[in-house]
């Protein structure tokens, strides 16, 4: 990628400082400013006290006179906020592992195996993952009920890998066509198995596609609302996203400090795994769009 | 490509049918698409079918349903809060999706642009897609309340206003701000993807335009916008996909009011069908968002298939 950089033909030195300043570094900052307020927002509230928190004249908003971990403390405490987190990481871990393990699968016997009609079932998935989540969740709360799943973590485990499966798959696929089928050749002549191949060939030489997968996989099922909010009805079995948009609000006493503590330490941890993988991330994403 | 050859040794050694099967690449293949296939059907192709059948029933939760025809339809059809919700969610949907394409383009040609900590740049400017939408979409709750908006506070200090606005609880208000929540969400997606097309033009076009004398915009209007066609026309189709089946960011900041000014028929179906407990009503509205699904894979379809003919590639 690097060597795309100089897309200005090379007659980027003639640019003056500020010239340069005007046309690229003052808008590019303004939409970073845009992107980010909302985190910095999140992050002052956090640790604000209430008696700053509601008082503009006094105290300016921006800053903070008092830090406190008031809110966290409230939070980690008296609510049931660490049973959420703990949902969040089973569901998320267990959901990212089981479509990591039937992409991998389908992806290879699609694309390596080429089985009959693999291509349209290549096609079917690839529609699967166009398929909405909010025009799924009535039916699918249905199926949950009737299967005895209802308001369990099973219930999320099982009904993310619709919409990771087909995602994984596809961007696998992609990968596993780009190792030279002769490395197969040889392994095959050397009378290695089907297996044996995938798991000692394809698989270590496709490790960034599956990284890419597994984090792009993990930070979705994290970030899932919908179905979470609706197949979950007790406190104890919610994920954070939706714990925290039923369980913080009482009636019209909004605890904003709260709220945003819940918004800030439940993003920390994507955004911590997403800061080590960005290039998987988003070779994920980008990945999946291009294919 | 040639498809690989059946092994011939193998049966030599191995000639139980059991094994012999395991050579066999179509019987492996569908031993291999199992799991998928499987967890697929179930918890997908089901419950599609099922929520055509739910629509044109009126079950109830807890309850089994009766067919009814098309009545959920038909009532739908006479019902205001309805259409007000099909008007809202293509506000939506236009709106936001025209604004995330302006700015995310032109937030790509900034991040191709020679720039000191460029990854770390990109890194940060994907921030708002990575983290959890509804925790987000709390701070912009908070960031649009009523009494301690800071963008009133801001607007006030600056002397350009006199009052407190009432983000979400005028009807327009309500429209605009969930609007800017999801531009905020949509830009870093938009952005990324269209830089990684950015980053495929070959610098040689833009060269030899230079040579030819041409202008930063005539380099853009004829040699980045079509070479990035392609691409657009997917991510703007996934764009719109997830804009017009939001559901996330109206939940969280409004719950569909001020009196359903807001309300997307993906809240509506939700509020109908599991807070209501109707869930023919609801699945019958969830079945009214479909044809515009349909139109939007169509339109990626032959972005897709285009991009595949420019890049040389097979069919």
């Amino acid at each position: 990628m690097t060597t795309m950089d100089d897309q200005s033909v090379g007659m980027d030195y003639l640019e003056s400082f500020p010239r340069k300043f005007l046309r690229v570094y003052l808008p590019l900052g303004l939409i970073i400013f845009f992107l980010l307020f909302p985190f910095y927002w999140m992050a002052v509230t956090t640790f604000k006290p209430d008696a700053e928190m509601y008082d503009y004249e006094k105290y300016n908003p921006f800053l903070i006179a008092h830090p406190t971990l008031e809110h966290i403390k409230k939070l980690f405490f008296e609510t049931d906020y660490p049973l959420w987190m703990w949902n969040t990481v089973i569901v998320s871990v267990s959901s990212t592992f089981i479509s990591l393990f039937a992409s991998v699968c389908a992806a290879y016997a699609i694309e390596r195996l080429r089985y009959k009609g693999s291509r349209y079932v290549g096609l079917a998935i690839f529609l699967g993952y166009l398929v909405p989540p909010s025009i799924l969740f009535i039916p699918l709360a249905a199926i949950v009920f009737q299967l005895g799943l209802f308001d369990g973590n099973l219930a999320l485990i099982l009904t993310y890998p619709t919409f990771l499966i087909p995602f994984c798959t596809w961007l696998l696929m992609g990968y596993f066509r780009t190792i030279p089928y002769e490395l197969e050749e040889c392994a095959l002549i050397d009378g290695a198995t089907r297996l044996q191949i995938l798991t000692k060939i394809t698989l270590p030489l496709s490790l960034p596609g599956v990284i890419s997968a597994g984090i792009f996989a993990f930070t979705l099922s994290w970030n899932e609302f919908i179905y979470a909010l609706t197949f979950i009805s007790s406190s104890e079995n919610k994920t954070i996203p939706v714990g925290a948009i039923t369980e913080l609000v009482n009636g019209d006493v909004y605890h904003w400090g709260a709220l945003m503590a819940a918004a800030l330490t439940g993003s920390v941890p994507v955004v911590i795994l997403y800061s080590f993988f960005v290039e998987y991330y988003v070779s994920a994403m980008t990945g999946a769009v291009k294919e | 490509m040639a498809v690989l050859a059946e092994p011939v040794a193998a049966p030599l050694k191995r000639s139980s049918l059991w094994s012999r099967a395991f050579e066999s690449r179509h019987f492996l293949g569908a031993m291999f698409m199992v799991p998928a296939i499987a967890i697929l059907i179930l918890f997908l192709a089901y419950p599609l079918a099922l929520g055509f059948w739910l629509g044109m029933t009126d079950t109830k939760i807890g309850g089994v349903g009766r067919y009814i025809g098309f009545a959920n339809f038909i009532s739908l059809s006479k019902d205001s809060v309805f259409w007000l919700s099909v008007f809202n969610t293509i506000f939506y949907t236009v709106f936001a999706s025209i604004v995330k394409f302006a700015i995310g383009l032109y937030l790509a040609l900034l991040l191709n642009e020679r720039l000191p900590f460029k990854s770390m740049v990109r890194a940060i400017v994907l921030l708002p897609f990575v983290v959890p939408t509804v925790l987000s979409a709390i701070a912009f709750w908070w960031i649009y309340d009523s009494q301690f908006s800071i963008i009133s506070w801001v607007l006030i200090k600056a002397g350009l206003l006199t009052h407190y606005i009432d983000f979400l609880g005028d009807p327009w208000n309500a429209r605009w701000s969930v609007v800017l929540a999801n531009i905020w969400r949509g830009v870093p997606f938009v952005a990324i993807t269209l830089l990684a097309g950015l980053q495929t033009i070959s610098p040689s076009l833009y060269e030899a335009a230079n040579l030819d004398g041409a202008t930063n915009l005539q380099r853009f209007r004829h040699i980045t916008l079509p070479m990035l066609s392609p691409i657009i026309a997917v991510v703007m189709t996934f764009s719109v996909l997830m804009t017009f089946t939001d559901f996330q960011l109206i939940y969280t900041i409004t719950r569909g009011g001020p009196i359903n000014a807001t309300h997307l028929m993906a809240t509506l179906s939700f509020q109908r069908a599991i807070t209501g407990g109707n869930l023919g009503e609801g699945a019958a509205i969830s079945n009214a968002m479909i044809p515009f699904l349909v139109a939007a894979i169509l339109l990626s379809f032959f972005g897709l298939q285009r991009s595949r003919w420019q890049q040389g590639g097979r069919d």
